[in-house]
């Protein structure tokens, strides 16, 4: 999957007389999944990067094709694996939309929490990830990732009380959500959010007051307003780069516009400045938890209830494109209904894969080190990428 | 117990009993740094082996005597097989000059600490033999960054051993630990510059032994595992085992330089007990910092060397000079 003509060269100013190939992954261990990347090396300093992907290949859209409306929600959850509510959430909402079907309020509020949990665990692995890539697995960085996990577990916890999976849940359906908040969940989930947000305090404070990650990640990977918008990344990187630019906010779906809350931006564009959105988010979404629960309606959770067989969720024919914002960013849903109980086709739009098409711009001039931590800033997740 | 020996016995057997007593340290002391982190990050640490897993150490060395020895077929053999233990050697070397109580030691040299940094430094020919000789880029790359490394950080970690040399007016061992004897006369305790040049030292120290925040040669997230990515079995553990026990002789020799090596109260048969004492709290020092903090990039830590720690110092060095000057020509 190298262009025929060989791996793009920047020029820089070099003396010596040779450069080194030098490849990282598919089995790497800060390749975030099974990412290659061939680095054209100068010395210390990568020259060139040519991104293989397609590892972890697994034919979703055409899975996707063969499996019902009911069914495929579950295996939609699959792309993205650290946040699997959100491709649920997308592939719902397309087909929601070409059946004009509605979705009770309680349900919409259930989307919400549930998607804004979601962007808190899954922004706790990748903070936990990132610092383990630029510290190191035997160092600080492991310290930090071990307590992200910890605090990923309590979301975890939550998830299995409310759906019983802890990875891939299968929580959305069509017309609504699977599953009503059992009872003393509620409580459960304030009382986790609480401290998850106690601790992300601590961790600014571990970072922040620590001159070793600020050199790690200021002024490292600046992704332009101009860049950001030509190559179309999304998500906190998009809003890294100075672009206010938020589905919540920009598109309001399943009630979003009922709830308070700020969208973080911020102007470097460096791996401090993503990151700094991230944390802020960490927030957003614990606030957006908090407003839901307290105003959760009461009434029915789907619009579909009492299914008999998986075949009865016929979809009339048309197409749609869905979106949502996912922790990584946009996620997109392309779905063609032809009046089945299967979608006639199905194309995802993974906010990973958009984003990593940043890296060759950002990526050369900098040493190998700052590879792995401009990539855990990108927060790729590959199942995403490759589908 | 020396007159006892013949003396021909006495160079065999006192070498013997040391090199055993370090690899048996070395082996616990990374169960004392796992558990240790284990307890920063929450978790538990080694449990299952043994009582809280104290014979974990002993299961991870007969694992890895039993693993298969992988040899990359396009390694440069000689070098590829000779490397850990041309790595190993010096690590272990650094222990003769050590005394580990007044009399008690291989070889009290009256150059000790020169011998010691001397020797210490020379890990770096089998590293880059590891790095060379495994034909691998990531071992390239890992064992050119630590040339530089050890060129930047070895100025800065002399000129910080200078200073208690200089305060004590010899570079015997044996001398400097008696010149601090009684608590308040520890060289850490010695206004300001007791204090910047210890901090500078346990920085160089850190650098030269390559941990976290200065372990760009094993740097797994970027270079896999550095210069020992292709190393398996027992030279793995060859390596490991140079690598804990440089750090462990490093230990010793700030305990030794700064914390008064065996001075402390009680009987004087206790001062092997206190020495320990002291190095491990060295030991455990520099692991806190390796699992708090983030590795900083090859060029930043040249710059941290070569643009601060450096200059500094070497003012340090003069300032302490001059003050000794001052005080011996009749000052205080």
């Amino acid at each position: 999957m190298t262009s025929a003509t060989g791996p793009t060269v920047v020029e820089l100013d070099y003396a010596g007389g040779e450069r080194l190939t030098m490849n990282m992954g598919p089995q790497h261990p800060s390749a975030h999944g099974v990412f290659r990347a061939i680095l054209t090396l100068e010395g210390e300093t990568v020259v060139g990067v040519d991104a293989v992907i397609g590892y972890l290949h697994r034919c979703h859209e055409k899975l996707a094709e063969t499996l019902t409306y009911a069914q495929y929600p579950s295996i939609a959850s699959k792309t993205d694996y650290v946040a699997a509510m959100t491709s649920e959430f997308a592939y719902v909402m397309a087909a929601e939309a070409i059946g004009k079907i509605e979705v009770p309020k309680r349900a919409q509020y259930l989307r919400v929490i549930t998607a804004e949990l979601q962007r808190v665990a899954s922004h706790l692995l990748w903070l936990g990830t990132w610092c383990m890539d630029m510290g190191g697995a035997l160092g600080g960085g492991a310290t930090i990732f071990l307590y992200c996990i910890r605090e990923r577990e309590m979301v975890l916890d939550l998830f299995e009380k409310l759906v019983g999976a802890r990875l891939l849940y299968g929580f959305f359906q069509v017309g609504g959500v699977r599953y009503d908040i059992p009872e003393g969940w509620a409580q459960s989930c304030r009382d986790t959010i609480d401290q998850i947000e106690q601790r992300v305090g601590e961790y600014e404070q571990q970072l922040e007051e620590n001159p070793f990650f600020l050199a790690r990640a200021q002024n490292v990977g600046v992704i332009s307003r101009e860049l950001a918008e030509d190559v179309g990344i999304s998500g906190p990187l998009l809003r890294g780069s100075g672009v206010n630019y938020d589905l919540r906010r920009a598109q309001p779906y399943s009630s979003y516009e009922d709830f308070t809350f700020a969208i973080p931006v911020e102007t470097a564009g460096d791996c401090f400045a993503r990151y700094r959105v991230r944390m802020a988010e960490f927030r957003q979404a614990i606030s957006i938890v908090r407003q839901a629960l307290d105003r959760l309606p009461n009434g029915p959770i789907s619009s579909r209830p009492g299914l008999k067989s998986v075949a009865q969720t016929r979809i009339p024919k048309g197409e749609h494109y869905a979106r949502v914002e996912g922790p990584r960013g946009e996620v997109g849903c392309y779905l063609v209904a032809d009046g089945s109980a299967k979608p006639y086709r199905m194309k995802w739009r993974g906010a990973s894969f958009s984003n990593l098409a940043v890296l060759p711009f950002i990526i050369p001039g900098h040493k190998v080190a700052d590879v792995v931590a401009i990539m855990g800033s990108v927060d790729p997740v590959f199942g995403e990428v490759d589908r | 117990m020396a007159e006892m020996l013949p003396g021909w016995l006495l160079p065999i057997v006192a070498p013997f009993i040391v090199l055993n007593v370090v690899v048996g340290m070395v082996t616990y002391v990374t169960l004392l740094e796992r558990k240790f982190a284990a307890r920063m990050q929450s978790r538990i640490g080694p449990y299952r082996v043994g009582y809280h897993g104290l014979l974990q150490p002993i299961a991870d060395a007969l694992k890895l005597m039993m693993k298969e020895d992988i040899v990359p077929t396009a390694a440069d053999r000689p070098i590829y097989n000779l490397a850990p233990i041309v790595f190993l050697i010096p690590c272990m070397l650094i222990f003769a000059t050590l005394p580990f109580a007044p009399g008690l030691g291989v070889a009290d040299l009256n150059i000790g600490i020169l011998f010691f940094i001397a020797v210490s430094s020379m890990e770096i020919v089998g590293l880059f033999m590891a790095g060379w000789g495994s034909n691998n880029k990531y071992a390239l790359l890992s064992a050119m960054r630590a040339v530089n490394q050890i060129i930047s950080y070895d100025l800065p970690y002399i000129f910080a051993a200078l200073v208690p040399v200089m305060l004590a007016g010899s570079l015997k061992l044996s001398d400097i630990a008696v010149a601090q004897e009684g608590f308040i006369h520890w060289f850490v305790f010695y206004p300001v510059i007791g204090q910047l040049a210890f901090l500078a030292f346990i920085v160089a120290t850190l650098a030269a032994e390559n941990r976290v925040p200065f372990d760009i040669l094993e740097a797994e997230s970027e270079l896999v595992a550095g210069f020992r990515v292709e190393y398996s079995g027992m030279k793995f553990a060859l390596i490991q085992l140079g690598e804990y026990a440089h750090m462990v002789g490093s230990s010793f020799l700030a305990a030794l330089l700064f914390l008064g090596a065996w001075d402390g109260p009680g009987p004087e048969w206790l001062g092997p007990a206190w020495f320990l004492l002291k190095a491990i709290f060295i030991f455990l020092l520099v692991t806190w910092i390796r699992w708090s903090f983030v590795r900083i990039r090859v060029d930043q830590i040249l710059a941290l060397s070569w643009k601060v720690l450096l200059p500094a110092t070497l003012v340090l060095l003069i300032c302490t000079a001059t003050l000794v000057v001052w005080r011996t020509s009749g000052g205080i």
